[in-house]
């Protein structure tokens, strides 16, 4: 029980002596969650959105699709990725490997069904009769797209921070793709990991406890604006 | 109407200002991230024995300082760094696998390869020893760790002291127990699998370095046992990823920093990398590379 407490006591000392090394893990994998959160909201919520506010054929089938890659797992995503954009794979050139956007990259294909299969959940939840109100009310199909967007903006909130929790808790695709350079590419899961093989769990618990409170904040912001707002 | 209609208009501007905050953020971040990266990079793969001790982080603020180079490394089995540079995805290789990288080099991969340092493999085990090797030379006890059936912790993973181990097992005459129950495969790095070793009281074969980084931490359960063989020498080699197979790579920087790593000033920081005023790597580029 020593080891737990001191390893507790260690951490909280780390968070606040302000350590370099803790503190640029923090700042690389607020970068990296934004850059992944941009990209995954940017292409997911229109395909989310056409997924589930129109009707056509293939819809199902494309459901079925996106609810299964729901449960990508990180290793194989991070595979994949790095299969392409290795200096041996296709996209090499861009030299991405081992490099923030790299693991961006990654961590993108791990949110996108997130983002596309609960936003589709969402606008379809919505009262049908929504849309022929608004259309009737004069609104243009654009308009009423996006006042409809807006109508579920709780369930795309929630849907954002669900990816968000993803790839803030993943490691395998920023192990694999970002090889956890010091200072480059060391986010806090994988600093975590890193200590936790060193034995230095002081500094893999101080990490933890950084993570979970970015999450709390992450949380109360929203449960104060969705309380304000109503 | 009129009041729905403001209502919407104020929804809209609210989507417009979200939209705008957050292009706001990712052009912050992404300059943040352009703008701090001054210098060339040198891209190292390398075993996780040179970063689990410390080496890297204390050698390279000097690479920094006297070379304007900022070192980044991956720290995986030297099997893994040697797989990297075959991708062309590292500038160079810092591994301790001599036979690995004798076939790295003759497949025409690496160039420029020069000897660094060396430490020695030790194994190590249980204060009370169950399988009572302490002293022994490294054959035998290898072969009663395998006949008293005692917990031996294997890197497994294609690192340079997996492979070490896999030859010490050859030298002793028995097959690699991979299916035996004492025998665990952990598939990860030297501390990593030290650690599991001492959980499960068991032995393995560790390179010195990565042990005293272990004892440093304060009552280690595991001790030194077998120590001093002629077979247990590590040599540690650093390779350049051959620019003709990957133009990409940075070999001019490579070079440099090779030249800098085997230099006797830098030899001798080497020397003086003590964990708990305990050397850890012996350099010998000097001796060595006349060969």
């Amino acid at each position: 029980m020593d080891f737990i407490y001191n390893g507790l006591l260690q951490g909280i000392n780390l968070i606040f002596s302000g350590d370099e090394a803790v503190w640029s893990a923090v700042k690389l994998t607020l970068e990296l969650t934004a850059l992944s959160m941009c990209a995954s909201l940017l292409i997911g919520l229109p395909l989310g959105f056409i997924l589930g506010y129109f009707n056509f054929p293939t819809k199902s089938i494309l459901r079925t699709i996106v609810d299964t890659c729901l449960s990508l797992p990180t290793v194989v995503v991070g595979l994949l990725v790095y299969a392409f954009i290795s200096n041996a794979g296709p996209l090499g050139q861009y030299k991405l490997l081992f490099t923030i956007p790299g693991i961006a990259i990654g961590q993108t294909i791990l949110a996108l069904p997130i983002v596309i299969a609960l936003t589709a959940n969402a606008i379809e939840s919505l009262d049908n009769r929504l849309r022929l109100t608004l259309l009737t009310l004069g609104a243009g199909a654009f308009s009423a797209a996006v006042t409809t967007l807006w109508e579920a903006r709780y369930q795309v909130i929630a849907a954002a921070v669900t990816a968000c929790g993803r790839i803030t808790a993943e490691v395998g695709v920023s192990m694999m793709l970002g090889g956890n350079i010091k200072w480059r590419t060391r986010t806090i899961t994988t600093a975590i990991t890193l200590e936790t093989n060193k034995g230095e769990f002081a500094a893999g618990i101080a990490l933890g406890v950084i993570l979970l409170s970015l999450a709390l904040i992450l949380n109360t912001f929203l449960a104060f604006a969705k309380r304000r707002d109503k | 109407m009129e009041a729905r209609k403001i209502l919407e208009v104020f929804y809209l501007k609210r989507k417009v200002l979200l939209m705008v905050a957050i292009t706001a953020i990712l052009v912050f971040f992404t300059a943040g991230m352009v703008l701090s990266i001054p210098l060339p990079v040198l891209r190292m793969a390398t075993t996780t024995s040179t970063d689990n001790t410390g080496l890297l982080d204390y050698l390279a603020p000097f690479v920094t300082e006297q070379l304007g180079i900022d070192l980044q490394w991956v720290s995986v089995g030297s099997g893994a760094a040697i797989k990297h540079g075959e991708n062309g995805d590292v500038d160079i290789i810092l591994t301790h696998d001599p036979a690995a990288e004798d076939k790295f080099e003759a497949s025409g991969a690496g160039v420029y390869r020069k000897y660094v340092m060396y430490n020695d493999y030790i194994v190590i085990g249980p204060k009370n020893d169950p399988a009572g090797i302490k002293g022994l030379s490294t054959a035998e006890a290898f072969n009663k760790i395998a006949n008293s059936g005692s917990v031996f912790a294997s890197r497994a993973d294609k690192s340079g002291t997996h492979s070490a181990e896999l030859a010490q097992w050859g030298h002793a005459g028995i097959q690699v127990p991979d299916k035996e129950q004492w025998y665990l495969a952990t598939g990860q790095g030297m501390l990593q699998t030290i650690i599991i070793a001492a959980e499960r009281e068991g032995y393995t074969l560790t390179d010195r370095g990565t042990y005293i980084t272990y004892e440093s931490k304060g009552s280690p359960e595991l001790v030194i046992l077998v120590e001093g063989d002629e077979s247990l020498y590590n040599q540690y080699s650093i390779m350049t990823v051959n620019p003709e197979k990957h133009p990409k790579t940075n070999h001019e920087l490579a070079k440099k920093f090779t030249d800098w790593l085997i230099s006797p000033v830098t030899q001798t920081l080497i020397a003086d990398f003590k964990v708990q005023d305990k050397q850890l790597f012996f350099p010998n580029a000097e001796d060595k590379n006349k060969e």
